[in-house]
């Protein structure tokens, strides 16, 4: 699940501010007391948005508040450079990067584009000793860089690598082998390398202060004998996510050693293939019973269903449930999820059907947050879910803010009921696989269907469009999504403008990404007022030119322009008026020094 | 071996299909779509993270929108789901331990009883409508969806490998009760 730590300071690319000369009048000696008791109050300010506030008031709250940031956050890690992020934040114990933009997990940014963790971790390793926390999201991460981390920060206490890629067990066994203090090592949808080092092994014998220890994405068998210590000795340990090599017989003796667990992860959920003839199967439902704090389960990645009447007894329990890698069917799913009252987030594969989701709308009525995603990628006529599924969630769980919904088929009316049932939604998104599909029933576009979301959910800040859109869907967008920060378009609109109403009329607007959408110069254009204020930009297969690209450079100098040309040519740049195939833009600080041949930056 | 045509072009021939004969097309999709330079649909289009080449107009990367780390595990699951058996536990009387085999890699009948064969060392003989195994020390049988216990080799393999849920290697002299019915 993705793991947003829950106290991160905001973007620091915000430039301290000019010199105010009337507040300099005061003697030295009074401005040292003042920005001492400064200090003493802004260690109690922990929201990032008032910090920053506070940075702007003159230069010596700025300074004061430099001293006392402990964390620090950074939504783009192009947007500044680690020099001058570490010369302003110096006493900095905890970083939360972000690198390569969201387009990356769908294979929309060429390899090797950036994002490199190194000269953070080397501007870090000098400037922050006593650093504990790290949070990576999206970065390319080598063994090296891990290396380097585990070594610098003797006080070093939590790791967590979100979307990462670059490294792999071998950087694991340094980070678990010099970091004597650590508490969470969260590997979460990352790709690591199989070095065949016994990464388990390389805990450092004795009690640990583990925490959390989430290896789900980890494609690499481990040494069980090894992990069975390891938790034995982890007397904290709260979360635990296995991986696939961890299979039910394993889960069962995990459990209990571990009963204090209150997220698990439970790897394959089925027996290895080696079953002795005639053992009798460890009783698992027990073992699920003992673990009393269980709140958030998931994993089930090769599950064989008849094992899941052993999870009944955490069922009443259960906050969190992750179904999303288990291919179970509605009647099946039937019999956990109506033991569920307490649910507040359920990812989960369309296997369960309609049928399924009728399910859960009859029993979750906490539900904050649903993810379904699609078994089958393809675009069809019909799918195993559609608006009879999402109709029937929009009815029984009034209580959501958070949907991410995979289907081949929707109607505008089902959107509507939505955006009139749940009025907390926050996060809106929409997948209909089959790309340019109109209501399934009214064969309209999708516009009134978004229309009515933007209008009626007064606290949408989160916005992915599919399916049949027009312009008019953008005047909505743009008219009514007045908070909206960050929003998704794909195979969508009809001119440029429908680019011109959200830039014009999205006032909160941060992240813009868009695909395969016909808007071009005079859309783009149209931002200018606006752009300083976003974190980026990002147009691919759209139609905006070189020339329009490079006029945005000329007229912002505070942004980066990028512009990736496919082949890696230098000379071969291609002419103004060419279309360019992917726009990736944003607000700077830097320069940046590490791009590779094919981006140009205009 | 009457089971090596069994599993070819006996069952394509006999197979309902929409399209002309001979054609493998997959039926026409109900077009509410507009006109587009993607024209092909084919989600396979989407490679792993390294590949470098440039988007090609017949393939549409990235969509829909799910992470490659999901995309391949839930191709893996697809797979499973389009083909029951595929991975089936293969027990055999008097064997201490069970294995597993992937009834997908064996397009056929003689190709799986020779891995079998192979597997746990054993003779299992020649399939004949009328005899079953007889005659031979051991007989393949599996239990299909419904939960009977088949001999191995009375249906087409197509079928066969989309019903059979596990596989048990019998005794020739306990098997001969299948054989004859």
């Amino acid at each position: 699940m993705s793991h947003d730590p829950a106290e991160m300071s905001e973007d620091d690319e915000r430039a301290p501010p000019a010199d105010r000369g009337r507040a300099e009048y005061a003697s030295p000696h009074a401005d040292q007391v003042l920005e001492n008791v400064l200090e003493n109050v802004l260690v109690f300010l922990t929201c990032r948005r008032d910090r920053n506030s506070v940075s702007l008031v003159c230069k010596s709250w700025c300074r004061a508040e430099a001293l006392t940031r402990p964390e620090l956050f950074i939504g783009n890690c192009y947007a500044v450079s680690p020099a001058r992020a570490t010369e302003r934040f110096e006493r900095v114990r905890s970083v939360a990067l972000k690198g390569k933009p969201r387009f990356a997990d769908f294979s929309l940014l060429p390899p090797d584009w950036g994002a490199h963790f190194a000269p953070w971790v080397s501007a870090m390793a000098g400037a922050y000793p006593g650093l504990e926390k790290v949070y990576l999201k999206r970065m390319s991460v080598t063994d090296e860089d891990l290396a380097v981390l585990a070594r610098s920060f003797p006080r070093f206490k939590e790791l967590a690598l979100v979307c990462c890629e670059g490294f792999g067990t071998s950087g694991l066994a340094v980070v678990a082998s010099h970091c004597r203090q650590l508490r969470v090592l969260d590997l979460i949808e990352s790709e690591v390398t199989d070095d065949e080092v016994d990464w388990i092994s390389c805990f450092p014998d004795g009690a640990t202060s583990l925490e959390s220890l989430i290896f789900d994405c980890v494609e690499c068998p481990i040494n069980f004998d090894a992990l069975e210590k390891l938790v034995a000795r982890s007397s904290s340990l709260k979360k635990l996510r296995l991986n696939i090599y961890v299979c039910i017989g394993q889960l069962y003796r995990l459990m209990i050693r571990a009963p204090q667990l209150t997220h698990l992860g439970t790897g394959s959920f089925s027996p290895s293939e080696i079953v002795q003839q005639g053992d009798q199967e460890p009783d698992y439902a027990s073992a699920f019973a003992a673990c009393r704090s269980l709140v958030c389960l998931s994993g089930f990645r090769e599950i064989i269903p008849d094992y899941l009447p052993a999870i009944y007894p955490v069922c009443a329990n259960l906050t969190s449930l992750n179904f999303s890698y288990a291919n179970i069917n509605a009647e099946q799913l039937r019999s956990v999820i109506s033991r569920c009252h307490k649910l507040q987030i359920f990812w989960v594969l369309d296997s369960i059907c309609d049928e399924g989701l009728q399910a859960v709308a009859a029993t979750c009525k906490d539900l904050r947050e649903l993810r379904v995603f699609p078994i089958d990628a393809m675009e069809n006529n019909e799918g195993p879910v559609s608006d009879v599924g999402f109709l029937a969630i929009a009815e029984g769980c009034r209580k959501l803010q958070s949907i991410l919904y995979f289907c081949q088929q929707m109607t505008n009316a089902a959107v509507i009921a939505m955006s009139n049932n749940c009025p907390d939604l926050v996060v809106f998104r929409l997948c209909i696989i089959p790309r340019y599909q109109a209501d399934r029933i009214t064969e309209e576009p999708m516009d009134e269907g978004f229309g009515a979301i933007v209008k009626n959910c007064k606290k949408l800040t989160r916005l992915a469009v599919s399916g049949l859109l027009t312009d008019r869907a953008f005047s909505y967008i743009g008219q009514y999504g007045k908070l909206v920060q960050t929003l998704s378009v794909a195979f969508n609109g009809d001119s440029d403008m429908g680019l011109k109403y959200v830039l014009e009329g999205c006032s909160s607007l941060q992240k813009l990404e868009i695909r395969d959408s016909p808007f071009g110069d005079s859309a783009l254009l149209s931002g200018l007022h606006h752009y300083y204020n976003m974190r980026f930009l990002w147009m691919s297969s759209c139609r905006v030119t070189r020339r329009g690209c490079r006029e945005i450079a000329r007229q912002m100098p505070g942004l980066v322009v990028e512009v990736f040309s496919w082949n890696n040519n230098a000379q071969d740049r291609g002419e103004e008026n060419d279309i360019v195939e992917t726009l990736y833009m944003y607000r700077s600080l830097a320069r940046r020094v590490d791009a590779p041949k094919y981006v140009e930056i205009l | 071996m009457e089971m090596e045509r069994q599993n070819d072009l006996n069952l394509k021939a006999t197979e309902l299909r929409l399209g002309l004969p001979g054609s493998d097309e997959q039926p026409e999709k109900r077009n509410n779509k507009r006109a587009s330079s993607d024209m092909d649909n084919s989600s396979d289009g989407e490679k792993g993270d390294r590949e470098c080449a440039p988007p090609t107009k017949t393939q549409v990367v990235g969509w829909p929108p799910i992470r490659s780390y999901r995309k391949n595990v839930i191709q893996a699951k697809k797979t499973e789901v389009d083909a029951a058996g595929m991975y089936v536990k293969v027990s055999m009387d008097g064997a201490p331990y069970l294995r597993k085999v992937d009834l997908k890699v064996h397009k056929s009948y003689p190709e799986l009883l020779k891995a079998l064969q192979n597997m746990f060392k054993c003779t299992i003989g020649v399939y004949s409508e009328r005899e079953g195994y007889d005659g031979s020390e051991f007989a393949p049988t599996y239990e299909d969806k419904d939960g009977d216990w088949m001999l191995v080799g009375d249906v087409p393999w197509e079928m066969f490998s989309t019903s059979c849920k596990r596989l048990r290697i019998m005794k020739g002299s306990e098997a001969k009760g299948l054989g004859c019915l």
